[in-house]
């Protein structure tokens, strides 16, 4: 905010010009009237107090540093992906004489024509080439392969012949992509929570440690304040999802890598609708939990459980994405389902009810946790000095 | 400058009846009662320890009282009315890293206004404050007086119709000390009831129309200054002369209670032998001053605690 003009166009005028009708009934008379204002309603409450959080936010430096830094994470790891992904150019080889015929046509390989072996050897040699095919009358196919310093296997690989391959259950997806979309969406609920969350803490133990809380509360209820810092960090951290989101698909297709987004469409939109349950859920125990302390020094203590809560499924997903029943599981529990749930349905092993199942458990616990933790922030934010035990946070 | 005739009319705006409240074992507030007027500069003295943060936090409903009640204008106070409170709290405190400006049009937007009023209401009562140069500076940047002012701000932004300050004197330099006495008188001249405790027993002197002394949970004495002096105040008189008074020790009807050369200070038990006093003192000799001996706050503050 700035000290623009309009401020010097408001200074001088008086009350009586901002004159409403005095909410309190005045029969003494000889006083100025009192401007009355209308007292403001939960949402106008609601919607103040997170658009502070997020201007503040917003303004921190450390904040838009670790967003810049998270999103080139991001772009670096799609530009990475798409270098040393599957999209390789071909092998190049030499092709010595009739070995000719049995290069052609394979798209893996690109035949370099020589005279010789021993022109072949010096292409190899200068680095040229990957190996050279040379026709060998021995062989059962014909031809031979020769590397330099080891077994040009990406040569040998197209070159093989396969006998016709065919699967009773094939698997819907490839293990490699599963293993990457069950880490992504591991990480990115990770870092949200755990980033949005110790701002919410953070936020919450600022306000107790220098009192304003004092003035908030004489202003607003717990629960508008409460409510406003959860909806604030949670739309941050939904935005910075977005961003990711944006990004990491803008970057899949500039750089031509279509396939990753195939199957994914479904799965993301769950992982968004469970993200925005869960995240609220997490944001009303750290907020809680972090109204318990009263100095910043003291938070790590009585945020860490609620830490591990997010942790223990960012792990399970990275340790167990390969297991059906350990995954079934997670799915279920509130603090697992939005990593595990959205596997699933990429991974195909979930029915179309399981999911909303899954969600309504979710929501439910969401609520209880509201329930719970705007109990303990009300009983708690006007405790100061030593922590608040967490029984008498609850009963008040 | 006589509070009773400034408001005529005036009426018990705010109002404690028996409020109670314990911390476990211990009695913090036993049955307090009293009252602020509408347009009353009420001063709220006591101890440390003597209850006062914790009544104040009462009446803006920070905290849960356990008996008793709080009303205004008769009515029980509900969180509606108290939105239209201004409340100091004894812990300053303002969010360090927002801007001076807009943590006041914040809070005043908190309590309902639309942006461009608290936007005003914040410039003008800022320049007032002599904050005028500092609206974009944060809070964590400002000395502690100017933190200090930034809080009485925070308090009025939002033209409250009823004050409630714990301390609002308390780290402020000499100037700031007018400043804020100012702001406080106005706001009590437009019909605001004002509380606010102070340490600073010569400012409550010297500012208040009625006082509340709190000593241990319970309320001593509270009315309006003029009463309470009246109440409490000595019945002594003080006598400086250019000779020595040492005869007044021999006068019927008087008590000396200090005494030192020409000076002396001494209770009468009628008027007939005070004026008998002051009829010896000029014909003997010179007499400097003969006056009724002032009580401060602090005497009366000393002898309802006791």
């Amino acid at each position: 905010m700035s000290t623009g003009s309009d401020n010097t166009a408001g200074r001088g005028v008086s009350e009586a010009n901002v004159s409403r009708p005095s909410a309190r009934s005045r029969d003494g008379a000889g006083a100025p009237p009192r401007p009355a204002v209308p007292a403001p309603n939960f949402v106008d409450s609601v919607s103040l107090i997170a658009g502070r959080e997020i201007t503040m936010r917003l303004r921190s430096k450390a904040f838009l540093i670790s967003t810049g830094i998270l999103m080139l994470a991001v772009l670096a790891s799609v530009v990475l992906g798409s270098l040393f992904g599957g999209q390789s150019d071909p092998a190049k080889v030499a092709v010595v004489g009739a070995a000719a015929t049995a290069v052609e046509g394979n798209a893996a390989l690109d035949p370099v024509p020589v005279d010789d072996e021993a022109a072949g050897e010096q292409l190899l040699r200068d680095g040229e080439v990957e190996a050279i095919v040379a026709p060998a009358p021995s062989d059962p196919l014909g031809i031979a392969v020769i590397g330099l310093d080891q077994t040009p296997s990406g040569v040998v690989q197209a070159l093989a012949v396969h006998p016709t391959v065919e699967l009773l259950e094939p698997a819907a997806v490839d293990p490699g992509l599963a293993y990457l979309v069950a880490f992504g969406f591991g990480i990115v609920f990770f870092m949200s929570a755990i980033t949005f969350g110790s701002t919410i803490a953070q936020s919450v133990v600022e306000e107790k440690q220098t009192r304003v809380v004092e003035i908030l509360l004489s202003t607003v209820s717990a629960r508008a304040l409460l409510t406003g810092k959860v909806i604030g960090n949670s739309v941050l951290a939904f935005g910075q999802i977005v961003a990711i989101a944006v990004l990491a698909i803008a970057g899949l297709l500039v750089t031509g890598q279509k396939v990753l987004l195939g199957g994914l469409g479904s799965s993301v939109v769950w992982f968004v609708v469970f993200f925005a349950v869960g995240f609220v859920m997490l944001a009303a125990l750290f907020a809680a939990s972090a109204a318990m302390v009263s100095r910043a020094e003291d938070m790590g203590s009585v945020t860490t459980p609620v830490t591990m809560l997010v942790m223990i499924p960012y792990f399970l997903v990275i340790f167990f994405f390969d297991d059906p029943t350990v995954l079934a599981i997670m799915s279920y529990v509130p603090f697992s389902a939005p990593v595990g749930m959205p596997v699933r349905v990429f991974l195909g092993q979930a029915e179309w009810w399981e999911p909303i199942l899954s969600l309504v458990i979710l929501i439910a616990t969401t609520a209880l946790a509201v329930a719970i933790g705007e109990r303990i922030y009300r009983n708690t934010l006007l405790k100061t000095g030593s922590r608040v035990p967490l029984a008498e946070a609850l009963r008040g | 400058m006589t509070p009773a005739s400034r408001h005529p009319y005036r009426e018990d705006m705010l109002e404690l009846n028996d409020v109670t409240k314990r911390y476990g074992e211990r009695l913090a507030l036993d049955a307090v009662s009293f009252s602020v007027g509408d347009g009353r500069l009420t001063g709220f003295v006591g101890g440390n320890g003597a209850g006062k943060t914790t009544t104040m936090r009462i009446i803006l409903g920070v905290l849960a009282a356990d008996g008793g009640s709080v009303s205004l204008d008769g009515s029980p106070l509900t969180a509606t009315d108290r939105r239209r409170f201004g409340y100091m709290p004894e812990e300053r405190g303002l969010y360090p890293k927002m801007k001076v400006l807009e943590q006041a049009v914040y809070l005043a937007r908190l309590h309902g206004w639309a942006p461009a009023a608290a936007r005003r209401n914040a410039t003008e009562l800022l320049d007032r404050l002599g904050l005028g140069e500092r609206f974009d500076d944060t809070i964590e940047s400002l000395s502690l007086g100017n933190q200090q002012r930034a809080q009485i701000a925070a308090a009025l932004v939002h033209h409250p119709e009823v004050l409630v300050l714990d301390e609002p004197f308390s780290g402020l330099d000499p100037m700031a000390v007018e400043t804020v006495q100012g702001v406080l008188a106005d706001a009590a001249a437009g019909g605001v009831p004002v509380l606010f405790s102070s340490h600073q027993l010569d400012i409550v002197e010297r500012l208040c129309d009625d006082l509340v002394i709190i000593a241990g949970g319970r309320i001593a004495a509270s009315g309006g200054r003029d009463a309470l002096r009246a109440e409490h105040g000595s019945e002594r008189w003080e006598l400086l002369t250019s000779g020595d008074t040492g005869w007044l020790r021999e006068r019927p009807g008087i008590t000396v209670a200090e005494f030192d050369g020409g000076w002396a200070v001494f209770e009468a038990e009628s008027d007939a032998a005070r004026q008998a006093v002051l009829a010896e003192a000029v014909s003997r000799g010179e007499v400097v001053s003969f006056t009724r001996e002032h009580t401060t706050l602090a005497q009366i503050f000393k002898e309802v605690v006791r």
